[in-house]
């Protein structure tokens, strides 16, 4: 097989002024994962090379590193499919303070879970005589994002997570429906409020990141997005995030089209004096090179078919209590 | 035969972006491809329309496609963030028979209309690079842009989910590089080209937002390009229209790449729109 270079991140805290990469030769055999190769190489050529493993079938989570810039589980990836121009770049994970060489500090990754009481929280007064029991309907509501290994690798490449440590980020997001969507647990509504306010599930820019490096089913942003549907569906809808989604709605049914001059007033709130003054020198340049959105609206033609739509979806909704669409008069 | 799209042309093009939509006109009509725009096709919720209920976004998308199958054509996006919307749903009712079933249900009572699951949705850079022909495009280049160093950036919608992109290898794409190379651009590579924007929190984050957009440009200018490229007018908007609030020093133009395609065809930089650009790509073009 060919010989590859393995390009791989070097630092110790406390000891290195600044990282460097270090470079191993490797011929890799048929079949080798990434995990296989590193463990060649830390028993062959440098036994001071640090990294987590242990279970090496994708079921700890703690072999999550980057490749070529992106995160993964180095025990389910072929080392084959990495290589660029004969080299593989290995870094530490992403949003994380570096320990050693590809070992993070993981504590800002358990502290934003614990934020989120990741246990089941059922109504203790309403004692089962045996287990609580769940239908496999109900079951499937949270069977993919109970696949979740805690392998930080979505929270390793989350783009908000860069610009923003505060942010609750995708696995403690995903944990959260976990918790939410069980039917068994009694504090759905105040999980929902909690993950609603700033630095929540609002944050999030559906870059999809997440979901790209998840190893498991878990898919984080598809969490995400069902979990604000069940979030404005319980009606709490006091944040820009909801706000600008039902504005989003609104102007859809209205006109079939976004109004992007209704839109940023409707997010801020119509009452919030400084959030629209906030958006008006965005305006005002616009104005100024002719780009400002037309001040009449743009109807779509045919717009009565989706307003029909909208119509259908929300009587569906006030005939069987949430199956259809709810829509701003509803609030 | 000229190739024909049904064109999703999408709300910002209409609005805020009408500059995006003139380019595209200009640039298809010179490479004889031929648009019927689907003024009768509804928003396509951006991933936030149906947040409190994605059956009533997947329904309203699902008559976009009906239209587009109504007129025996794929449907032709300019903006990456309709592309992913429209591929999102249409995965979700391929996935599942019997949603599809529900959808076509409300679909067919309320307009008469029924989505066939036909409909292919493309996004412009797909369509040049496939069914136009990058070396097709380059005999068609009058002026090609020489000096010119442009960043592309791809925008999320069009590199992730993997499974809805358009492009072959999203982790590593090349294609919007490859076509500013067949127009004549030298392309520059730096570490923002496939982040994100942070447009759609502009309104619930904008610190967050801006500092987003703000790592882009600042990356992009490190690299030494003299403008970035964008395929999704959602990331123009962020980087260009805010840049000033973002640090008024950085003075990096922002151009859809339809625009610089305009500009080797032959059209004037005022004729693209480019004239309404918060950030003036004068300066950049004079390069050229």
């Amino acid at each position: 097989m060919s010989q590859v270079t393995f390009r791989i991140y070097r630092f110790e805290t406390g000891k290195d002024a600044s990282p460097r990469y270090q470079e191993y030769k490797l011929a890799l055999q048929e079949g080798d994962t990434l995990l296989n190769c590193l463990n060649t190489i830390r028993d062959t050529q440098d036994g001071t090379l640090a990294y987590r493993m242990s279970c090496g079938s994708a079921i700890c989570g703690s072999c999550a590193m980057r490749a070529n810039g992106h995160a993964l589980l180095a025990c389910k990836t072929q080392a084959s499919s990495l290589v660029k121009n004969g080299v593989i770049q290995l870094d530490p994970l992403g949003n994380f303070p570096v320990i050693r060489d590809l070992v993070v500090d993981l504590e800002p990754f358990w502290a934003s879970l614990r934020k989120v009481s990741p246990w089941l929280q059922p109504n203790l007064a309403d004692e089962p005589v045996r287990e609580r029991l769940q239908t496999p309907a109900q079951f499937h509501l949270i069977d993919d994002v109970t696949t979740c290994i805690l392998c930080a690798s979505c929270w390793s490449d989350c783009n908000v997570l860069e610009v923003d440590k505060k942010f609750l980020g995708p696995a403690t997001l995903a944990k959260a429906h976990r918790f939410i969507f069980d039917t068994r647990d009694a504090k759905g509504q105040e999980r929902m409020e909690r993950i609603a306010e700033p630095n929540g599930v609002w944050d999030c820019t559906h870059c999809g990141e997440c979901s790209t490096r998840c190893p498991t089913e878990t898919k984080p942003l598809a969490r995400i997005e069902e979990t604000r549907e069940a979030v404005m569906k319980a009606g709490i809808t006091n944040s820009p995030g909801a706000r600008h989604a039902l504005g989003f709605r609104e102007s859809m049914r209205w006109f079939g089209a976004l109004n992007e001059n209704y839109l940023p007033i409707r997010s801020m709130g119509f009452f919030n004096i400084p959030g629209i003054l906030g958006v008006m020198p965005v305006g005002i340049r616009m104005m100024l090179k002719r780009k400002a959105p037309p001040i009449l609206p743009h109807w779509i033609d045919k717009v009565g078919e989706v307003r029909r739509i909208f119509k259908r979806f929300h009587e569906l909704r006030k005939n069987n209590g949430g199956t259809g669409a709810k829509t701003d008069g509803d609030d | 035969m000229a190739l024909q799209y049904a064109f999703y042309t999408g709300c910002v093009a209409k609005g805020a972006g009408r500059e995006l939509l003139t380019s595209t006109n200009l640039v298809c009509k010179k490479l004889g491809i031929e648009l019927f725009e689907m003024e009768d096709a509804a928003c396509c919720g951006a991933g936030v329309g149906g947040e409190d209920n994605v059956m009533v976004s997947d329904t309203i998308n699902a008559r976009t496609f009906a239209l587009a199958e109504e007129r025996g054509m794929d449907i032709m996006n300019i903006c990456v963030t309709c592309q992913g919307v429209h591929k999102k749903a249409q995965a979700r009712l391929a996935k599942e028979p019997e949603y599809m079933a529900r959808v076509n249900e409300v679909l067919k009572s309320e307009t008469g209309r029924v989505y066939k699951g036909q409909a292919k949705i493309r996004h412009f850079a797909k369509i040049l690079i496939e069914d136009y022909g990058l070396d097709k495009l380059k005999a068609q280049v009058v002026k090609p842009l020489g000096e010119l160093k442009a960043a592309a950036f791809y925008g999320c919608y069009s590199v992730r989910p993997h499974e809805y992109s358009d492009f072959k290898n999203p982790d590593d794409p090349d294609e919007m590089e490859r076509i500013l190379e067949a127009i004549g651009a030298k392309t520059v590579s730096y570490p923002g080209r496939l982040k994100c924007c942070g447009f759609p929190i502009i309104m619930m984050n904008k610190q967050n937002s801006l500092t987003m957009s703000g790592s882009v440009i600042r990356s992009a200018k490190e690299s030494g390009a003299d403008c970035l490229v964008t395929q999704c007018p959602l990331c123009h908007l962020n980087m260009d229209a805010y840049q000033p609030e973002i640090d008024d020093t950085l003075r990096m133009p922002v151009v859809h790449i339809q625009q610089l395609i305009g500009l080797a065809l032959g059209y004037t930089a005022e004729q693209l729109g480019m004239n309404t650009h918060i950030v003036s790509a004068s300066g950049a073009l004079a390069s050229i």
